[in-house]
């Protein structure tokens, strides 16, 4: 049951948050919506962490399975891509690089210094998750 | 009851998905570097194309698992409460530092499509890339933009975070922890915090506040870009 009762209280924000953002006209998405209402909720202990705590890290971790069929979808999409591969290569690459040194240099110059030890693991090897 | 009669049944796109993406994770186990999001995309692509079964006809099935993304963005806030003390302690820090790679995310795409002056589809669509995917799309689909090329250049930024960013950063002096975690799971969601994650709890920890925070920023950002134009 418990499973249950954590899927029914995920998929019950989630549509909180679509008809928030289809009622009120709110311009974030409704998925974002109702992760906000969900953090309120469980920060006024309205909601207890226990009874969602494993449907949550159930969906998480198989987040990718929901996200193949959009990955599929590309089929549609061939000659876009081939025809505009190399502005793509360097927009990805480019900004995801940009992105990846202004969060870690300002997460850096901010953070508390309690923080900042040196990395001693098996780091810097470049090895894909 | 041939072949044919079984790829019309809606069960048949949702069936194939799963099945190929639970082999994919099974193959996973025994060769790390074979990605199950890489691997069950190829597979399936080339299935279609081989077997000439429309798309129409695979997504309609396979599109009720994309339902479950809804609340795959809820799940995001169990990570974020769970570590609310570590929001709490770096709360600066977290906050600054994840607010400036959304604007960064957002303006180095913009400008570097811009300039190539390539389709505004493919712009626009990347717009979104470094942000959890469920919420990439939704963010694509308010843009006006195509969710399918979202979806697919947020796997690729994923990909590419994933590979090169923890060396990237240890080269251009970014070590400790805290900051490889924030910024993996910013530029790179949930790529990214699968890495951090295989390199330390700490840092994937981190990582993944990161990564649920920035869909949030992201996503607001573009709210007030929309209220301002």
């Amino acid at each position: 049951m418990e499973g249950l009762l954590g899927f029914a209280i995920l998929v019950g924000f989630n549509l909180a948050g679509v008809w928030l953002h289809n009622t009120l006209h709110i311009p974030l998405p409704g998925n974002v919506l109702g992760l906000v209402l969900f953090l309120a909720a469980l920060s006024l202990k309205v909601i207890r962490l226990e009874w969602v705590e494993r449907s949550a890290q159930y969906l998480l971790k198989h987040m990718l399975l929901f996200f193949i069929p959009y990955v599929v979808g590309i089929i549609a999409f061939f000659p876009v891509l081939q025809a505009h591969w190399f502005s793509i290569f360097v927009g990805i690459g480019g900004s995801t690089l940009a992105v990846l040194y202004v969060t870690g240099l300002v997460a850096k110059k901010l953070q508390s210094t309690d923080h900042n030890e040196p990395v001693t693991n098996k780091l810097g090897k470049g090895e894909a998750a | 009851m041939n072949a044919a009669d079984l790829f019309q049944k809606i069960w048949f796109g949702l069936t194939i998905t799963v099945v190929v993406y639970v082999a994919a994770r099974a193959l996973q186990q025994r060769i790390q570097w074979m990605h199950p999001m890489i691997v069950s995309a190829g597979v399936l692509i080339s299935f279609l194309l081989i077997s000439g079964l429309p798309l129409q006809q695979y997504k309609e099935g396979a599109d009720l698992l994309s339902l479950l993304l809804g609340p795959a963005t809820i799940a995001l806030g169990v990570p974020i409460y769970k570590h609310r003390q570590h929001i709490k302690e770096q709360f600066r820090a977290v906050m600054l530092s994840i607010t400036c790679g959304s604007i960064v995310g957002v303006a180095s795409v913009s400008a570097i499509m811009f300039s190539f002056s390539g389709g505004k589809d493919i712009a626009m669509s990347m717009l979104p890339k470094s942000v959890s995917s469920p919420i990439a799309v939704e963010i694509a689909k308010s843009l006006g933009a195509v969710p399918e090329l979202a979806a697919v250049f947020t796997v690729f930024t994923g990909i590419v975070g994933a590979l090169v960013g923890t060396a990237f950063l240890r080269k251009l002096g970014i070590r400790d922890e805290v900051s490889l975690g924030i910024a993996l799971g910013t530029a790179a969601h949930g790529f990214g915090t699968a890495k951090c994650l295989a390199d330390s709890e700490k840092q994937g920890t981190f990582s993944g506040l990161a990564m649920g925070l920035m869909g949030v920023i992201t996503s607001a950002l573009f709210a007030v870009l929309f209220l301002i134009i």
